[in-house]
């Protein structure tokens, strides 16, 4: 009975969901897309993971321990998945020294200077991603071609995305028609069967981790979808317009990063919009821009530079896009 | 078939572990402490001297000003002293001690247990009644009945929404209370019916007490005008705004009150205090508490006397566990943490929740991750991370312009927090400075 009690304002409970269970959530659902990448490119997906890995979460326990003097938090596990992120967004023949000057400008750069966890602007792995794209590009652009599991790591067989494929064909004047034939059927695509990113191939493994994360209510359907219906009802409107010399929504939804930045990029909550509204015109923006830069501009592809430009309008979607407040609109009967 | 308000809420545990337990009456305690402040509004004045003897039922303090109640003698006995205690919440106030002697009632009181249906008092009689029998809102909130059965100039009613909710996890009075007396209950909706002058009622309760609604659903063809509405089980639905929401699609303006969309809203609790002062001629001196616990030997609900001390309650239910870290006044989400054990129950008090040691403190706070989960949770269509920020840096203006005052302190944003922030604390401290400012923005 003499028990001192602790005194607390309400609430006196609290869900289970952390920070920690929702990152290694994310990990989870990153899981089937990093088998296909090993089971496509074997040893160099590996490498290239545990030195992504590795690097992020060794950058950030030193700029908080050494630089910054606070508590490192690396155990919250989203130096993980940045880790992760990163990898998927490069090809699996980097060499490592990249992949660490990667992890720096990931962590060091687009995430630790800003404040951290959840004060950063824009998504890190991205940030890495297209530093490395526009400092390295002959490296960045290497895509090695898949080839079943291999234990070679840095002389792959490379060759074109199919979307490299698509741009160059087009801007010398082949048909799509034609293009079509030598590029991956839109099945084999569906299974990752393509040269790209380590772990952006394999559409249906990203489409498995998706949907665990929407079981696990780790992220919720808006800005996927979004972005999805917006690429294909796009592509589909051009594609219509004139087949000749564009490619068919499946094409585009199946090849280059849109799955994986749909699925896991954009969704990032630190730099995505905190209502759902938001998030819709978020995902529209970023399906729009990314067909508009695969179509018309200069890299094939454009779901990176797509997700940081709509990552500098989240806090203009937060501040303008409200929730419906309850009891505004008055209903009377 | 089941209704429920649209936007956000959540769904903790239920942990309604005393659900199958039937009420006990709890032996009257040797000496019983009545606060004389145990309604919102301003505290009775005593009017008994100390030496007196009182019977239970008699009034030892008189209502000042309408918005006060009055303040009955929950037991027989000699007033022992009048002093200052500290109550469920922490802060010091005026209240009669009595020893109690016997277990005499005033003779008005009819203690029997048969159901009187016929009601036989005017609309102004049932209202003075509930005035002169100190009724209050059971549901916590504790507001003079009375003041919500008199429709304020200007507006008006044409239906009652009845509280049989009980959205706070392990609480279970009001559910055990539908089962044991629902005939009393719907009386006493019968008589708040008449007393607002309205033809139609709805009892909403939630589809975790299928027991409940089926029983009333079947007591309530005896009775005209009132139906059962089963409700989705979802915190915080026991809210007002969200239960006439999801009862009857009316949504309760932005800084206004229920009456504003023609609703007048009571606890069951409420209902059969009610029934108990219409019918019985009985002041409110009782009421049903739940006593729960993960750890709890014994957990149940319990009827007890007005005054009673929270120790002794504790004891009925198996006595406080070892591990305990925590006592809460109330339920989980909305419930006060206690200090000491050593206060009275009072009118509001629907339950006694023990925490063992490991659930009572609060996890570290990580950084906001922006998730969201905050706004999707809030009933009210807030952003608790912004209005919480903005508190904390003491941005009042802008917290103002969020709505931070349409908050009713529900806990959902907290509760679903991944990062563990504090939200609610922080809303709290900006909602009491927004009030307060504009306060003091009226008076100058």
């Amino acid at each position: 009975m003499n028990n001192i009690l602790n005194v607390s304002p309400s609430p006196h409970l609290s869900s289970p969901e952390t920070t920690r269970r929702l990152m290694y959530g994310v990990v989870i659902a990153l899981v089937p897309a990093l088998a296909a990448s090993i089971y496509y490119f074997g040893m160099g997906a590996i490498i290239v993971t545990l030195t992504s890995v590795l690097s992020c979460v060794a950058v950030e326990y030193l700029v908080q321990k050494f630089i910054l003097k606070t508590k490192p938090s690396v155990k919250d596990g989203s130096a993980v998945v940045t880790g992760l992120l990163l990898a998927f967004n490069v090809p699996s023949n980097l060499p490592i020294w990249i992949i660490i000057i990667g992890a720096i400008i990931s962590i060091g750069v687009a995430k630790m200077t800003f404040g951290g966890l959840g004060s950063n602007p824009f998504n890190p792995a991205l940030v890495g991603r297209v530093f490395l794209l526009i400092s390295f590009p002959v490296q960045m652009t290497s895509w090695p071609v898949p080839s079943g599991f291999r234990t070679g790591y840095l002389d792959a067989v490379t060759g074109a995305t199919p979307l490299g494929i698509l741009t160059e064909g087009v801007k010398a004047g082949e048909s799509v028609a034609s293009l079509m034939e030598k590029v991956p059927t839109h099945m084999q695509l569906f299974y990752g069967y393509m040269g790209g990113s380590m772990g952006e191939i394999a559409a249906a493994a990203l489409i498995l981790g998706g949907i665990y994360m929407l079981w696990k209510k780790i992220i919720s359907w808006h800005i996927p979808v979004s972005i999805l219906m917006s690429v294909a009802l796009f592509t589909g409107i051009l594609w219509l317009a004139d087949p000749t010399i564009y490619a068919d929504p499946g094409f585009h939804l199946l090849t280059g990063g849109i799955m994986l930045g749909a699925i896991f990029m954009a969704t990032d909550y630190v730099t995505s919009p905190m209502t759902h509204k938001g998030m819709i015109i978020y995902g529209v923006g970023i399906g729009v821009i990314t067909v508009l830069i695969r179509t018309w501009g200069a890299y094939p592809e454009g779901v990176s530079f797509a997700i940081l430009i709509m990552n500098a309008f989240v806090p203009l979607l937060n501040m303008y896009i409200k929730p419906k407040r309850f009891g505004k609109e008055v209903k009377h009967g | 078939m089941f209704k429920t308000f649209p936007k956000g809420g959540i769904h903790p545990p239920e942990n309604k572990l005393t659900a199958d337990k039937p009420t006990v009456i709890l032996p009257v305690p040797p000496q019983v402490t009545v606060p004389v402040s145990q309604h919102i509004g301003a505290p009775a004045t005593p009017v008994v001297e100390k030496g007196a003897a009182v019977l239970a039922g008699q009034v030892i303090a008189e209502a000042k000003g309408f918005v006060s109640t009055n303040i009955h003698s929950p037991v027989s006995g000699k007033v022992s002293k009048i002093d200052t205690v500290v109550d469920t919440t922490g802060y010091k106030q005026t209240a009669v001690i009595i020893d109690v002697e016997g277990d005499e009632w005033v003779t008005t009181v009819d203690r029997s247990s048969v159901l009187v249906k016929e009601i036989t008092l005017t609309r102004e009689e049932i209202i003075g009644r509930c005035r002169q029998c100190g009724l209050v809102g059971m549901g916590g909130a504790t507001f003079p009945t009375h003041i919500k059965l008199t429709v304020p100039a200007g507006k008006s009613c044409d239906m009652v929404i009845i509280n049989g909710v009980e959205c706070e996890p392990y609480l279970t009075s009001d559910h055990r209370l539908m089962l044991e007396k629902g005939a009393e209950v719907l009386t006493g909706v019968t008589i708040i019916m008449k007393a607002l002058g309205v033809e139609r009622a709805v009892v909403g309760i939630e589809a975790n007490k299928p027991d409940a609604i089926s029983h009333l659903t079947e007591l309530a063809k005896d009775f005209k005008g009132i139906t059962v509405q089963p409700l989705k089980v979802k915190y915080p639905q026991g809210g007002e705004k969200q239960l006439i929401k999801a009862c009857t699609g009316r949504e309760v303006p932005s800084g206004g009150l229920p009456i504003d969309v023609g609703v007048v809203v009571q606890n069951v609790g409420t209902a059969f205090a009610v029934y108990e002062a219409v019918q019985k001629n009985k002041p409110l001196v009782e009421r049903v508490v739940t006593v729960t616990g993960k750890s709890v030997t014994n957990p149940g609900n319990f009827l007890v006397r007005i005054g009673t001390p929270v120790t002794a309650l504790i004891e009925a239910a198996g006595g406080m566990p070892d591990d305990t870290g925590k006592v809460v006044n109330g339920g989980p989400m909305m419930g006060k943490a206690l200090a000491i054990t050593e206060v009275p129950v009072t009118k509001g008090t629907s339950g006694i929740l023990l925490f063992p040691a490991a659930a009572s403190r609060r996890a570290e706070v990580l950084p906001c991750i922006r998730c969201g989960k905050c706004s999707s949770a809030c009933a009210m269509g807030l952003e608790p991370w912004l209005i919480s920020v903005l508190s904390e840096k003491g941005m009042w203006d802008q917290a103002e312009k969020e709505k931070i005052t349409d908050c009713m302190e529900c806990g959902a944003c907290t509760y679903t927090c991944p990062a563990k922030r504090p939200l609610l604390d922080y809303i709290r401290l900006g909602k009491s400075t927004v009030i307060r400012m504009a306060r003091e923005k009226i008076t100058k």
